[in-house]
């Protein structure tokens, strides 16, 4: 069978399966819809949280950035798992016995104010809304390229999909599906990884293999060939890098803090049993997600050393294009590699100096190394599978965050007190709805910075929520002035930084101009602790805590008591 | 109170505290101190076919972050069983 007719059938399948579960696990209550009735046992949470967690863009992209960023390429692998320590020691146990739906009401309780409440709902609202966007891109690049429709109908074939297990299954029909859609994308991303790992170093383990020697008998290490060939083309030596160290540990701490900080990824620990299911969710959410993060650098240095050789040849004199596999021209058409034979010869070659002739974009690293490998086609069916299976499971996770920030922080506790359960409900699914269209409109009509606003919204959250979240749990006479000027002024600093060198003066945009060698991406750890700074100094200045609150404060530090999470 | 008396309700937290910062030091140096700090002192060990600095920035500190919650799950079940704080 043809490749287009497997991924067909290989989608349908999953695609049967998710809308099957939620079905089976429709919602009844608010308490279901937001939180599944907080009867999630811990594994299962575990496994719908890493669903949650890896999105289209982790999926397709963070090989390929990987692979091209090498050494410096690990602030992702680092950032975007220690975050989980953070999150299972620092956080989640406190908020799951604090019993409440969402962060922002945590952050209006803890902190007695109304402000501080309508300051944490607009923060989620506009993370979330940064992040959906990007996901739905992912949706339409794998459906284009993989089912052969264009972008449009596979943005509104995504959407139609997630509105309709968030609308009728709430967090439970969301949870039960991401453990679905987990299993999917799990065995997409590592059955190919092992297959090219085999075939390069002769290892079953990618997290092994990519340190092992090559099978070409030459007897040299796979790493040690990459830093070779990396820097004969003019690329940096591979385990090397090119950033800055600060540079490095920012950017670390930035995706680390604001990982524990996304509104989206806290809600999960709502939804289970106990305190101490929070704990063990948080540490099941990492052994799944490591599954993949220890693959994706494997798949980077392996394809990195495939695609050389394939394109310059294995004496690096260039391939003639006549003899070109067919993946290079399956992807040119999509217009992720190009080709321009500068010096006529005919034949290809790629580096990163003048004689280069060849674009190949990041995100064709994990979706075509199957075929660059040539692997059967069932297997790039499968990553086709798995990065739909990724994009739909976290546009699910965030349209939650949008409904329940509307429907229940901003009209519930906010605007309209007095409506009822079933009314909450229903505007919770208007909510879900109009996110969704919204979604849908920035897939098909990409503003051309969605990737870069995704990374942002990490420094975001990592400058407003965090420090508000631990000083609310850590230090008890934390008064809501303290709590609120700092929020402020962390928001205020990392969202300047970051539009100053975006988008107002983008030509200042290096090294060379950043405040002490910062980028933009890793402002947000700057802006953290700034955040903590002016919290502390204005709480010396002002009124400590009312008694009740740090009586409040002393009853989430121990397990004993906890109820199942609500609304009021 | 869930505690016996506030001594007990203190002393619970401070062990909770010092666990806490016990196991994010161990977080901190795997990954800022043997992934970005010592990286290029650490490269000179070869690690498994890895340069052991890259072999931290990669794969070590990720497995160590494992660890350290599993720890943390069992010495914190511990404790709240000792100070009796845990859910029935």
């Amino acid at each position: 069978m043809d490749i287009k007719t497997l991924t067909f059938i290989v989608v349908g399948l999953t695609f049967a399966l998710y809308i099957g579960i939620a079905i089976w696990a429709r919602a009844g209550s608010t308490n279901d819809f937001y939180v599944a009735g907080g009867g999630v046992p811990p594994v299962a949470n575990g496994m719908a949280t890493a669903a949650d967690w890896m999105s289209a863009a982790s999926f397709i992209s963070m090989a390929g950035l990987i692979s091209i960023l090498g050494y410096d390429g690990s602030v992702y692998l680092m950032g975007w798992t220690g975050g989980y320590v953070l999150l299972a020691l620092c956080l989640a146990p406190y908020l799951r016995k604090f019993g409440k739906f969402t962060v922002p009401d945590f952050i209006g309780d803890r902190y007695y104010s109304q402000t501080a409440r309508t300051v944490a709902v607009i923060c989620a609202i506009l993370v979330s809304f940064t992040y959906i966007a990007g996901q739905m891109r992912g949706v339409g690049v794998v459906f284009s390229r993989f089912l052969e429709v264009d972008i449009t109908a596979g943005v509104l074939i995504g959407m139609a999909m997630v509105y309709f297990y968030t609308l009728l299954g709430g967090m439970k029909g969301i949870t039960y599906t991401q453990v679905a859609q987990y299993c999917v994308l799990a065995f997409a991303y590592t059955v190919p990884a092992v297959f090219i790992t085999m075939q390069m170093t002769g290892h079953i383990l990618p997290q092994t293999g990519f340190g092992a020697t090559l099978a070409d008998g030459s007897g040299q290490y796979l790493l040690e060939r990459l830093d070779g060939l990396s820097t004969e083309l003019g690329f940096a030596a591979y385990t090397e890098g090119t950033k800055s160290g600060l540079d490095v540990f920012a950017i670390t701490m930035a995706l680390m803090v604001g990982t524990a900080g996304l509104p989206h990824v806290i809600i999960r620990f709502f939804t289970v049993p106990k305190v101490s299911d929070a704990r063990r969710s948080g540490g099941w959410a990492l052994v799944f997600i490591a599954v993949v993060y220890t693959t994706a650098p494997a798949i980077a240095s392996i394809t990195k050393v495939n695609i050389l050789n394939t394109i310059n040849g294995p004496e690096q004199q260039g391939v003639l294009y006549e003899d070109a596999p067919s993946w290079i021209t399956n992807w040119e058409r999509t217009g992720l590699i190009r080709w321009d034979d500068k010096n006529d010869d005919g034949r290809m070659f790629f580096s990163n100096d003048e004689r280069n002739e060849m674009h190949v974009d990041a995100d064709i690293i994990v979706l075509a190394s199957p075929e660059i490998a040539n692997l059967p086609n069932w297997v790039v069916a499968l990553i086709a599978a798995g990065g739909v299976a990724a994009a739909l499971s976290t546009s699910a996770g965030l349209l939650l965050v949008i409904s329940s920030s509307v429907s229940h922080d901003l009209l519930k506790r906010t605007l309209m007190p007095d409506i009822s359960d079933r009314q909450e409900l229903l505007y919770a699914r208007i909510a879900a709805g109009v996110a969704v269209l919204i979604g849908a409109y920035f897939g098909i009509n990409p503003p051309g910075f969605v990737a870069q606003v995704v990374a942002f919204a990490f420094g975001l959250a990592a400058a407003s929520f965090f420090p508000a979240i631990i000083l609310g749990i850590f230090h008890k006479r934390m008064n809501s002035s303290g709590a609120i000027a700092g929020m402020i002024v962390g928001v205020v600093f990392t969202l300047s930084y970051i539009i100053y060198f975006r988008f107002i003066n983008p030509a200042a945009d290096n090294a060379e101009h950043w405040w002490f060698g910062i980028s933009p991406e890793g402002i947000g750890t700057v802006g953290m602790l700034l955040n903590f700074i002016v919290a502390i100094t204005v709480l010396k200045f002002t009124k400590d805590a009312p008694k009740e609150i740090q009586e409040l404060v002393e009853s989430i530090r121990y397990p004993k008591g906890s109820g199942a999470a609500t609304g009021h | 109170m869930a505690f016996e008396s506030e001594d007990h309700a203190k002393a619970y937290w401070k062990e909770n505290l010092s666990l806490m910062i016990k196991l994010l030091i161990v977080w901190f140096t795997v990954s800022f101190g043997f992934g970005i700090i010592l990286v290029d002192l650490l490269n000179q060990i070869t690690f498994f076919g890895f340069k052991l600095g890259f072999w931290f920035a990669q794969q070590g500190a990720i497995y160590t972050f494992i660890v350290l919650i599993f720890i943390y799950i069992r010495q914190m079940n511990k404790l709240d069983k000792k100070y009796k704080v845990d859910e029935e």
